[in-house]
């Protein structure tokens, strides 16, 4: 059995949210159709309904995040529930507190929904193993395995943009060695049906046996670009680097940085996205960022209706 | 047991309704008429196409404030509730196809109150089948139908719109 199937009840539907690998076409679209239908309420006057009122959703950030923890706080609080939001990276683990001790102290605060981010992959497979029946656990990125809630976002937006996945040409571009994101994005493009997903990267930034994950590779950035309709670019992750990878920073964006010249190699009505934190003038150039095909600030509203969706699936089944 | 014409019963609600719409009325006073998914927005539809085709249309998905939500989940493929940006002071007309526990109605009303203050609302019901557990009444109706026992009554649509006996086992 694969370890994905804990996420699914006996009816199939979603009971913790771990990853995308693993899960199938009816679910996902179930996730973006419940996102969709979420979007109309952040634009009433209550931004508020009533999904979670009683339910206390505990975020265990055991790594820095400033966007993926604050758009599951507000999806929470927007679905009613009480949050509580823990950075463990400065507390109780440092003291040396087990992950297991961690999970029996919180969840005996009487918490019915645990969003983790931590930095080992498996993590929350972990935590969905070990909490009590009834508890969900959501990922919130585990070490460089997958960032399911960040995938969908990404989906949903491109589905907001481009309807239709079959005919889509999609190059996810830059650090995919330490990218939970793009594994995440990957699984899911496939799983949604995407005409062709491509890779672009410095072969040093490739993990082994991608191509097993049914991509395209390209280490040349204008040719991996060629008629692509969605453009994702990836955050080069400094901080997870070991070892000397990259000559330096300047020469990676002038090889592999997106600028706006680079960008017209592809569809002119491409979209450029970005998981964030960019680094600007490092994995893409400011003006593009900034400019008319980016939709970066779009993924980022996007977030909140697709966790909330996430959250209200596995609580209502 | 025959059932009466929904087309008939749509006409007797869009009559009584009428009076809300006066003549010459003042477009920023007219009601607006809205609609719970989906079968009271099939019927919402025809009533403000017949008499208030000008005015301001509401759809209401309720899912999100149902009180059985963590048994019975989402139906994400309904459509998404869309009520006129201000509904402050203005008098609302929620149509809906069944009434039965009151349930529904709760739902609405609390969702309606998180997009604003109407000053009225006026509850207008295709059929009303009795056996209320909750204290909601509403104040117009175009038939009345009692059901045996573990039977229930659907409207299917939106073409045509027609009205249906099913036994609890039938309804799933």
């Amino acid at each position: 059995m694969s370890k994905n199937n804990l996420q699914l009840d006996e009816n199939g539907k979603l009971k913790h949210f771990l990853g995308i690998e693993g899960l199938n076409l009816p679910v996902l679209t179930e996730i973006l159709d419940t996102a969709e239908s979420f979007t109309s309420v952040t634009e009433r006057t209550v931004k508020k309904v009533p999904i979670l009122r009683g339910k206390t959703v505990a975020n265990l950030f055991f790594e820095p995040s400033t966007r993926t923890r604050s758009t599951f706080e507000l999806a929470a609080q927007r679905l009613s529930a009480d949050v509580l939001t823990l950075n463990l990276n400065t507390s109780a683990t440092s003291k040396g507190e087990s992950l297991l001790d961690t999970i029996r102290n919180i969840e005996a605060m009487q918490i019915d929904m645990f969003v983790i981010r931590h930095q080992d992959s498996g993590s929350a497979h972990f935590f969905a193993q070990h909490v009590k029946p009834g508890v969900s656990v959501l990922n919130a990125g585990d070490g460089q395995h997958e960032h399911p809630t960040q995938a969908m976002l990404d989906m949903f937006t491109i589905r907001h943009f481009k309807k239709d996945f079959s005919q889509l040409r999609v190059a996810i571009i830059g650090d995919i060695a330490h990218s939970r994101v793009a594994r995440s994005q990957i699984h899911a493009l496939n799983i949604l049906g995407a005409a062709e997903v491509r890779v672009i990267a410095p072969k040093t930034l490739l993990p082994v046996g991608i191509e097993s994950l049914g991509v395209h590779l390209y280490n040349n950035l204008e040719q991996g670009l060629k008629d692509v309709d969605v453009v994702i670019m990836l955050r080069l992750q400094k901080e997870r680097m070991r070892g000397a990878l990259l000559p330096s920073e300047k020469e990676y964006f002038n090889l592999f940085g997106l600028t706006q010249e680079r960008l017209n190699c592809a569809n002119p009505d491409a979209i450029v996205m970005h998981p964030g934190p960019a680094n600007r003038g490092v994995e893409i150039e400011s003006s593009v960022m900034d400019g008319p095909q980016s939709v970066i600030l779009q993924q980022v509203t996007f977030g909140i209706a697709v966790r909330m969706a996430v959250m209200s699936m596995t609580v209502g089944r | 047991m025959s059932l009466p014409s929904v087309e008939i019963l749509i006409d007797k609600l869009a009559q009584s309704l009428k009076p809300y719409f006066p003549d010459g009325q003042d477009p920023a006073n007219q009601p607006i008429i809205v609609g719970i998914e989906t079968g009271g927005y099939w019927i919402a539809n025809i009533i403000h196409q017949t008499i208030a085709p000008d005015t301001e249309l509401g759809r209401l998905n309720i899912s999100f404030y149902r009180d059985d939500f963590t048994t019975t989940g989402l139906h994400p493929t309904v459509n998404p509730s869309s009520l006129p940006t201000d509904i402050d002071g203005k008098t609302i007309i929620l149509i809906d196809d069944v009434i039965y526990s009151g349930r529904t109605i709760r739902a609405a009303m609390n969702e309606i109150f998180d997009y604003g203050r109407p000053e009225q609302i006026i509850l207008a019901i295709l059929v009303d089948r009795g056996e209320r557990s909750i204290p909601i009444q509403p104040d117009i109706v175009a038939d009345t139908i009692q059901l045996k026992a573990g039977n229930h009554i659907k409207l299917s649509g939106p073409e045509p719109l027609q009205l249906s006996i099913k036994t609890l086992i039938e309804a799933g």
